[in-house]
């Protein structure tokens, strides 16, 4: 036992410094973390993937659509679909065709486009609005809070569907020059936006409010930054967790929203297709046929899921607090 | 108390009346008039007769000398005169005659509604993480995601289309105007049409609000001082679970009539909801303002309900 001492006896041999930090987990960053956290959700995983390949098909639609969506099929000679369309599916028509015989599956895609297009745009103004307004309010405070915290609560009178209708049907009148699908829809997505920014300018205003006398911000001025500086760096980004999970449960509700006035004929027009203007035009055909009603309302049905589950897995992820409420 | 519902009131009509003046002015951006129709097919040809119309109406003045024409009207309680579906006639009459049906779906369908959320947030709450649990919690993730026109449509399709089961709209038969039975058969689907999205909502909120009273000290108490399960439950928890549902029903009003919206317009149901989509198509814009103008009273009344029933229900909250 004596033979091998090289060390005085009553000391504990420490590691080299480089050793110690190597016996510490590897630094990972927090996007990995929150990864994580997500990926224990299993629905927001299927959620996540179900919307992942929405957006592909949507995205590929012109590759992927064997037809062009407003392209009447002549070719069909059956005497009951020649007079009230909605030919069953077929090798050619994978999901039948329409009232007027246009390929079912290819007016799903592009339709699914605009769907989509108007649900995360929206969403995506309506918080860039959001955050402006609630961070205006919660950082200068004062006059301009009550100001801006006044017409949040006014805008929150409006009822949202009537007013969305009303609004989206008086913008419906105008004729506007150049490509009417691009201009409803981005007539669609302002009035979605600038109805649906309230929640988010709360939310920021709170945020602000409880991060505005935070150590690190108080360093930050103490240090001499000016209130741009404190908002852009420090504020904002700090308040982003809330925003990103009130947003992505926003998605799924602006979809809805745009295919119910779709659905009312104040969204987008024919010929263009959204999936609430296909099932607004199927309910006078409701007898012919039961495919024509299930394909794009549970087209919205599936996305709007998907995104609810993703929100409720991102709300799991990014707010720990929040869990099991 | 007193101040507080003074300045709630004050709040109420300043936002009234600045909400009614947005709509009012947007609306006004909209061209055409309530003319365009008789101009289109030559009905009118003179320009100066079409200049006399107007002026006749009020037409050819500026925009706010109109809104302070109309909201004066409004506050004498007249919502002023339709331009096409019905022209001339008063909107007053042509909202009133649509009210009683549509408080019939809203008040039946909040009604179910609450019966069943209560029966599913009760029986998930009690048995957390059970089988009929999941099952519940997957329907809410259904009813939220869901359209509400979408499942109108698929339940008119099968229930009234294909087994006849149902009537496929309307609000009664020919000739049976007076039988309450027939009645109600028409009420039952777009009833249920109305009623998903708040059961999905109300039965979540109702399972967390009686999970969160079960784990009180004052349950435990019952629990301990020998009371059987089903009193402490319904005694003790249950009336305390119910507070904050209070809040979200007086909440949802607006929702639900926005979901009245879509449930008429499927159902042929002759309400305020299918009045406004009609007006809207017509660009009749007296009556479509009218509809939004009392739904947002009733936004902004039921926010203040939900505070006043707050306190009432909920001693330890002063104002």
């Amino acid at each position: 036992m004596a033979t091998t001492v090289s060390q005085p006896s009553g000391l504990v041999s420490l590691p080299a410094p480089a050793e110690r930090v190597a016996t510490l987990p590897p630094a990972r960053g927090e996007l990995a973390i929150i990864w994580d956290r997500f990926r224990r959700h299993h629905f927001a995983l299927i959620g996540l993937g179900v919307l992942f390949f929405m957006l592909v098909v949507s995205v590929l639609a012109p590759a992927i659509a064997p037809y062009n969506p407003n392209e009447i099929d002549r070719g069909i000679t059956e005497p009951a679909y020649v007079s009230h369309g909605f030919a069953p599916p077929s090798a050619q028509h994978l999901l039948g065709t329409d009232e007027l015989n246009r390929d079912m599956f290819s007016r799903v895609l592009w339709a699914g486009r605009i769907s989509l297009a108007v649900g995360f745009l929206s969403v995506f103004f309506g918080a860039l609005i959001g955050i402006i307004v609630g961070a205006l309010a919660g950082f200068y405070g004062n006059w301009l809070d009550t100001l801006l915290m006044r017409m949040t609560d006014l805008f929150l009178s409006f009822p949202f569907l009537p007013t969305l209708i009303l609004i989206s049907a008086m913008l419906h009148q105008y004729k506007f020059e150049g490509d009417t699908t691009v201009i409803q829809v981005t007539i669609i997505v302002a009035v979605l936006a600038v109805l649906g920014w309230m929640d988010t300018a709360r939310l920021v205003r709170g945020q602000f409010l409880s991060l505005l006398n935070r150590d690190f911000v108080l360093a930050a001025r103490a240090l001499g930054a000016d209130g741009r500086r404190i908002m852009l760096v420090h504020l904002i980004p700090n308040s982003l967790a809330p925003i990103i999970v009130a947003a992505s449960l926003n998605v799924g509700g602006f979809i809805i929203a745009e295919s119910a006035i779709s659905f009312l004929g104040v969204g987008v027009s024919p010929p263009t297709a959204s999936w609430g203007s296909m099932l607004a035009s199927f309910q006078a055909y409701l007898r012919y046929s039961a495919i024509a009603v299930l394909i794009p309302g549970g087209a919205i049905f599936l996305t709007v899921m998907a995104i609810n589950f993703v929100g409720d897995g991102l709300r799991d992820a990014l707010d720990p607090w929040l869990r099991n409420r | 108390m007193t101040r507080f519902l003074v300045r709630r009131t004050i709040e109420m009509a300043v936002t009234l009346v600045l909400a009614s003046g947005l709509l009012f002015g947007i609306l006004n951006l909209a061209p055409g008039g309530p003319f365009d129709a008789q101009v289109a097919n030559n009905r009118i040809q003179d320009p100066t007769y079409l200049e006399r119309l107007n002026k006749l109406i009020g037409l050819d003045k500026p925009l706010h000398e109109r809104y302070l024409n109309w909201i004066k009207d409004v506050l004498h309680g007249d919502l002023g005169q339709s331009w096409t579906i019905a022209r001339g006639q008063s909107v007053n009459t042509i909202i009133a005659a649509r009210v009683p049906n549509t408080l019939m779906l809203m008040t039946t369908g909040l009604l179910f509604s609450l019966l069943i959320a209560i029966v599913i947030g009760t029986i998930s709450a009690v048995r957390q993480y059970s089988l009929l649990d999941n099952v519940f919690t997957a329907f809410s993730f259904f009813g939220i995601s869901i359209p509400a026109f979408w499942f109108g449509l698929i339940m008119l399709k099968f229930f009234g289309v294909e087994l006849k089961l149902f009537p496929i709209g309307g609000i009664y038969s020919v000739d049976k105007q007076n039988d309450l039975l027939d009645r109600g058969w028409h009420l039952i689907l777009p009833m249920i049409v109305l009623s998903l999205l708040q059961v999905a909502q109300w039965s979540r909120f109702l399972r967390s609000s009686l999970l969160e009273t079960l784990r009180q000290d004052y349950v435990r108490t019952a629990r301990a001082k020998g009371q059987i399960e089903r009193l402490v439950l319904f005694r003790h928890a249950f009336r305390n679970a119910l507070i904050p549902l209070v809040t979200v029903i007086a909440l949802a009003v607006p929702s639900l009539f926005g979901g009245a919206i879509f449930t008429e317009h499927i159902f042929a149901w002759p309400g305020m909801g299918q009045l406004l989509v009609s007006a809207v198509g017509a660009f009749d814009w007296p009556v479509a303002m009218g509809v939004v103008i009392i739904t947002a009273a009733l936004t902004i009344f039921a926010n203040f309900l939900a505070d006043v029933a707050y306190v009432y229900v909920d001693p330890r909250i002063r104002y």
